[in-house]
């Protein structure tokens, strides 16, 4: 390893510009004679739009125009859409709903955009929007994903009755029943997955512009996938074909899934810029964001695991309701199927597992992935069925978790998933270690005689990362595929340009990508750049979710790598006039075997580029690779968290003790950086556990839609936060990656809730779990002040 | 419109501005010093913290023509452009105390501030409470903590070292 290699805690070379002030976020963006965009929204969960009248507004200063979904089809501007094909148990497809870009006769949640004020300056447009006068006529609206489906509830899409999308399903239902009739002890529990807002700190930006000389457009956009934006709005929006849009996303503050998905605003940004003959600036803001970026989870499951004589997990089934929101968004209706059920099995040999997920349509925005997507659902059930059986069948939850352990690898699953290798035992252990576990009862007894309760809480996860082989989502029902891909260019003095489709928005790529080349081509990190975010430069690429970009984008790059050195080796055996076969290239050279003769990579550089020593031959001049990789499977990160909190019986408040996480991720390029991932991804989960739920009323109303009534975790509401790592190589990348983006909010959830029922002796308790939450279910369980044991 | 003069990163500035301008917009727009950012509509997030005669202020929450006279820092203002950064500011990169960089700017402004409050021996409790009127969503803030710690710890040697000069 080189002191900038694979495996070195290298710091970040993004830092300076941010650190500085001189990022460049979208909102950072002005374009000559940009004009604003201002959205009028829809003020009701549910209702028709009896008429707009516009008149007043457009006659307001500075308004260039007003539009609405009557100009947007007049315009034949196609509907957004989702990209996954979901079929029910009968076969059926899924039922998607036209999702227009400005709301066309109906508004389906409040926020949904139904016309936007376009004027010089966005305060103009702002009071323009005031004047806009949209009459409604209310409908009923039904919010609660559990009640969407009854008979007398209101219907929100004529293609879908009973507001079902699909009623799917994973598994054999036949073989769990009769599991189920043997087993020794089950297990029941009713769960909901809370739904959460993703609050990426930066708010979502979308720039259009129209060139009429060459009837290209160009869209500056908050994206985690330009180029999957790029490819939506011009084969489904039909906004102008592929080659005559650009799509540019730079420096992005945040995303945790939330922008991956195409908007209304981004098409309509495009649109209004071509019609007004201006470039066209919206950004959001917070409220907006509250409103109408995608959130998260939002599930409810009935769940039950049966266990035979000697505590063996026999079989596990679940029943979910997804609420997908008002329409379906781009990637939705793979959540909470393929990304969920998939990964019920856990760390465990469970024979049999059947899971029904129906999805759900209802008045409020739309949900679909934030950071685990899925896979934190699925933890949360598996994780809190095996920490209550433990508890019902009086054993410990450490060990009952090891007897399951899936210890041969590679494992097949019931459920689609075959686990290539792991070291379940191994993180355990650590952890156990780490958390000083065998403490925990003095210290248990320490908070009694402080009048506290104390709990301790596991989460032995697993993920599905490294999204994700191309065959297999098509098989499934993905409208892409999922490879990655890069470019490298070398100049001729050596420095080194790469290319990936891949996007950064806080994981470090400018580092962790430049850490790869350095340790392979033997030259100083500072003489690599990565570029990222341009349609118009970079070839297409998928982007950056489902921690692929580690396992899939540098798989890619890797490949490109070897192609280059190929090459490099070909025009050093010219240069050295030794036979190709017998180059050797090491440390940033290339050397003639047994011979002292060899030339430095920036020697070789040159000479590919100025090509005196091959003129003419076969060997073509240049230095500059691509490459496409497509995994061959998923990766499966895995660990163990343990969470010990202490609770005051006084105030229901919890806070937490100790955290040890500890993750296997495969080979890791940059330790910090890791870390620093493990812990963001800790404190999303930690405040899906204990602080953030989004919360609609009966008509639709988000309460919770700002930051005073959303309750983000500040850094007083987290712990410091223990980290390690334990390492089993992924066998299917060429580095051995496995991913660590979301680990930490796929393993938190559970853990906490764990701790907080170990504490209070009760299972019965809902996330966010408030300090009137806890308190409350204290009372109900008629739990009082611990005592001094 | 309303003339307003003040002096942002030791510059004198004299513009004209619509009464209801925030001194974040000011920043951003005419001035373009957009290192200041704005992840809010509520005073919330801290995104937009910029000193004000030294102070800590949230620039969303000031109108430009409050500010008559006055003297801001933004982030931009910090350190020298092409002079060393300040200590806070390397504290942030050496202890990987941003991700996405968004809140940065204004966790950096706010830090600065709590060391001129508090002092250079800052405990976690401490930071962590001080840090109430900013929000990171990527860091889980445990990085946050350790880079104000070893700034703080910084600045003082940095003071020191001036002071014996
Ligand atoms: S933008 Fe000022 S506090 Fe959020
Ligand atoms: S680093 Fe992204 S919000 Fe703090």
């Amino acid at each position: 390893m080189c002191a900038t290699g694979i495996g070195a805690a290298v710091r970040r070379k993004e830092d300076h510009r941010f650190i500085t002030g001189k990022g460049h976020y979208t909102d950072d963006i002005n374009q000559p004679g940009q004009a604003y965009a201002y959205f009028v929204r829809s003020p009701h969960a549910h209702a028709t739009i009896k008429s707009i009248e516009a008149k007043e507004a457009a006659r307001m200063p500075g308004v260039l125009g007003v539009l609405t979904g009557a100009e947007l089809a007049a315009d034949k501007i196609g509907n957004l859409i989702c990209g996954w094909m979901i079929h029910s148990k009968d076969g059926s497809p899924m039922k998607m709903a036209p999702h227009p870009a400005l709301a066309s006769g109906k508004a389906c949640f409040v926020g949904d955009p139904v016309a936007v004020v376009i004027a010089a300056t966005l305060a103009q447009a702002r009071d323009a929007a005031e004047k806009v006068k949209v009459d409604y006529a209310v409908l009923p609206a039904v919010t609660d994903p559990a009640q969407a489906q009854k008979s007398g509830v209101p219907q929100i899409h004529e293609v879908a009755p009973n507001n079902t999308i699909y009623q799917w399903h994973l598994g054999d239902a036949k073989a769990v029943e009769s599991a189920f009739t043997s087993a020794k002890h089950v297990t029941k529990l009713d769960l909901v997955n809370n739904r959460l807002v993703p609050n990426a700190m930066e708010p979502r930006v979308a720039i259009g512009d129209y060139d009429t000389g060459s009837g290209t457009f160009t869209l500056w956009n908050t994206s985690q996938n330009p180029h999957v934006a790029r490819l939506v709005i011009a084969a489904f929006v039909g906004m102008a074909p592929e080659h005559k849009l650009r799509v540019i996303a730079p420096d992005v503050g945040g995303g945790f899934g939330s922008k991956i998905f195409i908007y209304p605003e981004e098409v309509v940004a495009l649109w209004a810029a071509k019609r007004v003959g201006r470039p066209v600036k919206w950004t959001a803001e917070r409220s907006e964001s509250f409103l109408c970026d995608a959130h998260g989870r939002d599930h409810v499951t009935h769940a039950e695991m049966a266990f035979d004589a000697e505590g063996r997990i026999v079989a596990l089934r679940a029943k979910t309701v997804a609420n997908l929101g008002a329409y379906m968004s781009t990637f939705s209706s793979a959540v909470p199927t393929y990304l969920y059920a998939t990964l019920l099995s856990g760390q465990y040999e469970i024979p049999q597992i059947y899971c029904e997920v129906d999805a759900v349509y209802t008045n409020t925005g739309p949900v679909d992935a934030y950071r685990g997507a899925g896979r934190p659902e699925a933890t949360f059930v598996v994780e809190r069925l095996v920490e209550v059986g433990a508890r019902e069948m009086g054993q410990d939850p450490a060990e009952l978790r090891r007897k399951n352990f899936v210890k041969e690898f590679p494992h097949q699953t019931p459920v689609i998933m075959n686990y290539d290798t792991g070291d379940y035992n191994a993180s355990l252990k650590r952890a156990l270690e780490i958390a000083d576990y065998k403490g925990f009862g003095r210290r248990k007894r320490e908070s009694a005689r402080n009048g506290k309760l104390r709990g301790v809480g596991f989460s032995t996860y697993i993920e599905a990362c490294g999204i994700a082989p191309s065959a297999a989502v098509g098989s499934l029902g993905a409208g892409v595929g999922l490879w990655e891909s890069a470019e490298v260019r070398v100049n001729p003095t050596g420095s080194v340009e790469v290319l990936t489709g891949c996007h950064a928005h806080g994981q470090g790529h400018e580092t962790t990508f430049a850490q790869l080349v350095s340790d392979r081509l033997g030259i100083p990190i500072d003489n690599v750049s990565i570029i990222h975010g341009d349609t118009d430069k970079v070839q297409f690429g998928m982007g950056t979710y489902g921690s692929r970009s580690g396992a899939v984008g540098m798989s890619a790059l890797v490949k490109a790598l070897d192609k280059v050195e190929a090459k490099a080796k070909k025009v050093a055996a010219h240069m050295l006039e030794a036979a190709e076969g017998d180059i050797e290239f090491k440390d940033g050279k290339f050397s003639v075997a047994g011979t002292d003769k060899s030339a430095a990579w920036g020697e070789v550089a040159l000479n590919a580029y100025i090509a005196h020593k091959f003129s003419g031959q076969e060997l073509e001049p240049g230095l500059k690779e691509g490459a496409f990789y497509d995994p061959t499977n998923f990766t499966f990160p895995a660990g163990c968290h343990i969470c010990e909190v202490e609770i005051d019986p006084e105030t229901g408040n919890t806070e937490i003790a100790a955290w040890t996480a500890v993750d296997d991720f495969g080979v890791v390029v940059n330790p910090m950086i890791v870390e620093g991932q493990v812990h963001g991804g800790v404190a999303q989960g930690v405040g899906q556990a204990l602080y953030e739920g989004a919360v609609y009323d009966k008509d639709g109303q988000l309460v919770t839609g700002s930051l005073l009534d959303y309750c983000m975790p500040r850094a007083d509401h987290l712990p410091a936060l223990n980290v390690a790592t334990t390492v089993t190589k992924c066998p299917s990348n060429p580095l051995g990656i496995k991913g660590c983006g979301e680990a930490g909010a796929i393993a938190a959830p559970a853990a906490v809730i764990n701790a907080i029922t170990d504490a209070i002796g009760t299972e019965a308790i809902a996330m966010p779990a408030t300090p009137q939450a806890v308190w409350a279910a204290l009372k109900k369980a008629g739990r009082s002040l611990p005592h001094a044991a | 419109m309303a003339a307003v003069s003040l002096t942002v990163n030791g510059k004198p500035v004299t513009t004209d501005v619509d009464p209801r301008t925030l001194l974040v917009q000011l920043l951003r727009e005419e001035l373009r010093l957009t290192g200041t950012h704005v992840g809010c509509d509520t005073s919330q997030c801290g995104a937009c913290v910029v000193h004000v005669n030294g102070k800590a202020v949230k620039s969303c929450t000031v109108l430009a023509l409050q500010l008559e006279g006055a003297q801001v820092l933004t982030i931009e203002g910090l350190a020298p452009t092409d002079g060393p950064l300040h200590p806070m500011q390397e504290a942030f990169r050496e202890n990987h105390g941003l991700q996405c960089g968004y809140c940065t700017p204004g966790m950096i402004m706010t830090a600065v501030d709590i060391v001129r409050r508090k002092g250079h021996e800052l405990d976690d409790r401490t930071i962590r409470e001080e840090l109430e009127g900013n929000i990171c969503r990527c860091t889980g803030y445990h990085n946050i903590v350790k880079a104000i710690a070893a700034g703080a710890r910084a600045m003082q040697a940095g003071a020191a070292s001036q002071a014996a000069e």
